[in-house]
């Protein structure tokens, strides 16, 4: 890789061990992937929940947080994914008292390293989202794919030690999405039904990811006849990230890239598939037929935004829930949303709203143990595609269903 | 011996008995990482224990949480002795470079098709290019963590 000055002295340890190492690592990484030299970046985002993390990784971090100051903060803004609980509800939820010790050591180093908690995975919609063509260093699927499709953004999928790798050094190897040739179209979907719900268009991120098969596929959608919102983008690029480990896709005539199918798409592209609304209908009863009484139900994954708690909040009012209902937001959002008593309207039902966490990044099977929770409903398809893991039996419902299931305690026929 | 040149590797050179499935790979989604299995019912290697093994199969998967999870994985010595998959992502050589371990890709044909299941192999980042090799099987199997080089 070609390197400038500032690398070559951070190569050589003259900006300290951390971002010696920062830049090391860097370097493994791109030289496996074919970059040529390095791009600016101007904010990272770190997902670091302590069920990933480890003892190891933790003290791992300790160790860069025990550096003098000048040698071990970041130097871009650099901002942190969920975590593994919210400190206030932990005890209802049964997580242990190793599981929050962890997490406040891991928040004491990374404020150490001058990282912003703000403990969230919709960025893009509370905190600032990027701009076209702004190079990042995101970590987490859903944020990269939303930034670099929705917004037009460029960043490549930063694993927690990559992310504060380029917090640490403000730059990241340049290949993947930071170049304009891996941008282009690989892969050609038909979409004959443009989804209504949330968790629709969960499923159609899901069959799309599916047919990506990998990382390095782009796929373009034709037929989409709407403008979707910030939330229905949010909850398909989530799914297609989840099943297909994909960060970049386009919608024609919608996404800021592909104004036209031949801006993003050689003309020999043709179309792999045609979607319908039975397939979306396939997708989610696949998931569906295995669940009849629900243990919890969650909304989580990515984290919900204002109008997706006032949209449950409708739906819950006058009502009263039977089995456990998880509503999990971020530390921006939940505010707005106790001042608006939205908060509140959940509540009195019984449910729970959680803040700065995500459900699987929390510790889920510890959590299913402690609860005995098996079968569980969700409208994120992004959830039920971890959860089968972790040793649920998940269902992909729409938010009234869920809402109905967390009431009745089994799932609606 | 049987040779498959790869695209990219890192780590030491290892030898092991390959575990092969035509399916992807993610530590998050896919592993019990407590009790070392595949843990994801819908993945073809559910219930098969990964300690020590070298794992062949077709793409990365899933998150960002690999990238951390190798790392944690390698320290408490329940991990496989290697990763050789069709297709990576950066998640993958992330937490492989975190976390010092062998990983190969990019093959000209579909590694999962022509490596057999329970085939002793040898996955040799150092050579150039990089390689897996297909051993004389033994009378007995290797240590799987044996290191080379």
């Amino acid at each position: 890789m070609r390197l400038n000055a500032d690398e070559i002295a951070m190569l050589a340890g003259h900006a300290g061990p951390a971002r010696q190492w920062a830049i090391n690592h860097q370097m493994r990484v791109g030289r496996y992937l074919g970059a040529a030299d390095f791009v600016p970046v101007s904010q990272a985002h770190i997902m670091a929940d302590t069920e990933s993390l480890g003892v190891a990784g933790v003290e791992w971090l300790e160790r860069l947080a025990a550096l003098p100051d000048n040698a071990r903060c970041v130097r871009i803004p650099t901002i942190t994914d969920p975590r593994g609980t919210d400190f206030a509800a932990a005890a209802r939820l049964k997580q242990q008292d190793w599981m929050l010790a962890l997490e406040r050591r891991a928040i004491t180093a990374f404020q150490s390293l001058g990282v912003l908690m703000t403990d969230t995975c919709i960025n893009y919609q509370t905190i600032m989202p990027a701009v076209r063509g702004e190079h990042m260093a995101y970590g987490d699927t859903g944020v990269v794919i939303y930034a670099n499709s929705v917004l037009g953004a460029r960043s490549n999928f930063e694993g927690g030690p990559s992310a504060l790798a380029a917090g640490l050094t403000g730059r990241t190897p340049r290949y993947g999405y930071h170049l304009p040739e891996k941008r282009r179209a690989t892969l050609l979907l038909r979409i004959e039904f443009t989804p209504r719900e949330l968790h629709d268009w969960g499923a159609l991120g899901g069959i799309i990811g599916r047919y990506a098969s990998d990382y390095w596929q782009v796929p373009a959608l034709v037929g989409i006849d709407r403008i979707p919102t910030s939330d229905e983008m949010k909850h398909f690029g989530a799914a297609l990230a989840s099943y297909g480990s994909v960060a970049l896709f386009h919608m024609v005539g919608i996404t800021p890239e592909a104004e036209r199918l031949a801006d993003i798409a050689d003309p020999s592209l043709t179309p792999t598939a045609t979607i319908t609304e039975p397939d979306l209908r396939t997708f989610q009863d696949a998931y569906r037929r295995r669940v009849d009484k629900v243990d919890v139900v969650v909304f989580s994954t990515p984290q919900l935004s204002l109008l997706e708690l006032r949209d449950l909040a409708g739906m819950l009012d006058g009502r009263r829930t039977t089995v456990p209902l998880l509503v999990v937001t971020s530390p921006q959002v939940k505010p707005d949303a106790d001042r608006l008593g939205i908060t509140a309207r959940i509540e009195a039902t019984g449910a729970m709203v959680l803040s700065g966490m995500c459900f699987y990044q929390s510790y889920a099977r510890e959590m299913a143990e402690a609860n005995d929770w098996q079968s569980l409903a969700t409208n994120s398809a992004k959830l039920v595609n971890i959860l089968g893991g972790y040793g649920y039996r998940p269902a992909l419902l729409s938010m009234q269903a869920c809402v109905d299931a967390a009431c009745a305690g089994r799932i609606s026929a | 011996m049987t040779e498959f040149q790869a695209a990219a590797a890192m780590g030491k050179r290892v030898q092991g008995r390959a575990l092969v499935a035509k399916d992807g790979f993610s530590a998050r989604y896919d592993l019990d990482r407590i009790n070392g299995v595949f843990s994801r019912p819908e993945h073809k290697l559910a219930g098969q224990s990964y300690v020590g093994q070298i794992l062949v199969l077709d793409a990365a998967k899933g998150g960002v949480a690999t990238a951390w999870m190798l790392h944690e994985m390698s320290a408490r010595g329940v991990m496989p002795a290697a990763l050789v998959l069709n297709s990576i992502n950066p998640i993958m050589v992330q937490g492989a470079a975190l976390a010092d371990f062998t990983m190969m890709s990019g093959f000209q044909v579909d590694i999962t098709a022509v490596v057999p299941n329970g085939a002793l192999v040898e996955v040799d980042p150092e050579s150039d290019p990089p390689c897996l090799r297909i051993l004389p099987l033994r009378s007995t199997p290797p240590n799987p963590d044996t290191h080379h080089g």
